[in-house]
């Protein structure tokens, strides 16, 4: 019995102890940092209530950095999901009879690649492929004919759509694989029985792709719901001055950054972080209250 | 419908490969040839470019000190990981259920929450034992492992749940120790959990950005992912653009080949968690 109580003891104790002064220390800290002008020359930081908070929500900045994020939770789960599901379907199911069409093994390898790559490595490659100049991959065809060339970066009423677009560039793969794997969980003969029923293929992906899928789609929507509010590589590296022109396409994260590594308000920053886990925690909630759905048994 | 089906697969196809290909097309061109036609093939292969990403834009150094770090994050995150999610998933004790939620709770916070704090945590450290400080590859290691616990602890210990129990409690009546049946028999088992968690984490690792941009600040400490975002946006006109696209490609290019070869172990390895 002593043995065993010393064996989970040391098995437990290294990873607690990192994780309790790693992840747990400094969160809790930040709670308390929030609210204190804190800009980490002084000794000790100053408490000042809520006073941060009350800076932030009349910041326009803030509400710029809020508001990307709240078009991004829409958007981007919004379009990958409808964008992976029309290639899932059309790999697993679209062929003839309810096979995959041709080659659906070579697609899924190719739409799978950028998921291996790192964020600031696709931002820096997006980078170049968006330039301003004749001699981005983008703008280089379209000056070629003659045509104006679009800031894709540069323009405050482009770029976030910019910024959007790599993000769904970036995420649309995975999707695709877990959507197939979905797929092929679901029994052939049912999309077999439904074909010889006379179903289209509309009625193939609506009464049965997507009903069947359902479960696979929430967590697909959980997922991408985070990886919008968590946003900065993209933002941080891609974007002109980390989140311009103009703040159009700043977001939380870089708020955050920006404010304690470049301006070291420390206090103002965590301020930040603390709203932006009651965003994290909120759309947790509500994802966990809207999939409670009937399962369907098949 | 089929030959449409097509046409759709093959568009978002080119939308993949195009801008990579380009990228190291890019890299083999001179400057001038970079700044004319964006789509113009090289006139000779200019193979001095990714000597000098390599060299005098240092990708070289980045590069192992990427392999370093996530070598031993990697390495501490899959032992610390597993005999923590063993321990959680196999042991009942008093206060299993909240170690195993503290854990868990992790998943749930976002990293920037953290941030502020963990700087001044990791310089802390570094002055009560300098060799794991800001600006010390042992000190990241740290972190990394300490913020991939949640997921890990998460995966493993599901999947140490469904193992059988027959082989070990027969081990322990034969005079095993615990801890050797963990690393003799348990962990074996368990080995396709461990297959996908580890890709997981060292592609996770090999990714990171934000958490070195805090704590490597030394130039010479960057990994791979700081030292590109950096030759793009530190150097304003005396840009060396050839090496950049060099560079990328460096940083592409053995990412694509390893995924190429283990393609279906990186698929299921990355999906497996949401498919939990």
């Amino acid at each position: 019995m002593l043995r065993r109580r010393l064996f989970i003891t040391s098995f437990l104790a290294a990873p607690v102890t990192l994780y309790l002064i790693y992840v747990i220390a400094p969160y809790v800290q930040a709670f308390y940092i929030s609210m204190t002008d804190w800009r980490g020359v002084s000794a000790a930081p100053r408490f000042i209530g809520l006073e941060n908070f009350q800076r932030l929500f009349s910041d326009g900045i803030f509400w710029k950095a809020v508001s990307h994020n709240a078009l991004l939770l829409v958007l981007l789960p919004l379009i990958t999901i409808v964008l992976s599901l029309f290639f899932a379907f059309l790999l697993n199911v679209g062929g003839k009879g309810v096979s995959g069409v041709r080659g659906s093994k070579f697609y899924r390898v190719v739409f799978f690649f950028p998921q291996v790559l790192a964020v600031a490595v696709v931002a820096v490659l997006f980078q170049q492929v968006f330039r301003p100049d004749d001699s981005g991959m983008l703008n280089g065809p379209l000056m070629a004919l003659g045509l104006p060339s679009v800031g894709f970066l540069s323009d405050p009423s482009v770029a976030f759509w910019s910024v959007l677009g790599v993000m769904v560039w970036q995420a649309v793969g995975f999707y695709v694989v877990l959507f197939s794997a979905g797929l092929a969980s679901i029994p052939g003969d049912m999309f077999e029985a439904a074909q010889i029923d006379g179903a289209g293929r509309f009625s193939l992906f609506f009464r049965i792709t997507l009903p069947l899928l359902w479960d696979t789609v929430q967590v697909a929507w959980v997922y991408l719901g985070i990886l919008a509010l968590d946003v900065f590589a993209i933002v941080w590296v891609m974007t002109d001055q980390h989140g311009g022109p103009d703040f159009s396409t700043t977001v939380m994260a870089a708020e955050i950054y920006r404010n304690a590594f470049q301006y070291f308000r420390f206090g103002y920053a965590s301020a930040l972080g603390v709203i932006m886990f009651f965003f994290t925690i909120g759309f947790a909630i509500l994802a966990l209250r809207l999939s409670r759905r009937e399962r369907i048994e098949y | 419908m089929s030959a449409l089906s097509h046409v759709a697969l093959m568009v978002w196809t080119v939308l993949m490969v195009v801008p990579i290909l380009w990228t190291f097309l890019a890299s083999v061109k001179s400057e001038d040839e970079i700044f004319g036609d964006a789509w113009s093939l090289p006139a000779s292969l200019r193979w001095d470019n990714f000597a000098r990403a390599w060299e005098q834009a240092h990708i070289g150094q980045y590069m192992l000190n990427s392999v370093i770090v996530v070598s031993f994050s990697t390495l501490g995150t899959m032992l610390l990981g597993s005999m923590a999610a063993y321990v959680l998933a196999r042991y009942p004790f008093r206060g299993n259920r909240a170690f195993y939620l503290l854990f868990v709770s992790g998943l749930a916070f976002p990293v920037y929450l953290a941030l502020t704090p963990l700087f001044f945590v990791v310089q802390n450290m570094g002055r009560a034992i300098p060799f794991i400080g800001l600006n010390t590859h042992a000190g990241v290691v740290l972190v990394y492992i300490a913020y991939s616990m949640p997921f890990t602890v998460f995966f493993l210990a599901a999947f140490f749940r469904t193992l059988p129990t027959a082989v070990a409690e027969a081990a322990l009546v034969d005079g095993a120790s615990h801890t050797r049946i963990f690393f003799q028999i348990m962990l074996p088992m368990a080995r396709p959990g461990l297959v996908s968690i580890t890709i997981f984490n060292v592609l996770g690792q090999w990714n990171q950005y934000q958490l070195p941009l805090v704590l490597l600040q030394e130039r010479d400490k960057w990994v791979l992912t700081q030292g590109i975002a950096d030759i793009s946006t530190a150097a304003g006109y005396d840009q060396d653009w050839s090496a950049l696209f060099a560079a990328l490609t460096l940083a592409i290019l053995p990412m694509l080949v390893v995924y190429t070869v283990f393609q279906r172990q990186i698929q299921s390895g990355l999906t497996a968690g949401a498919l939990k």
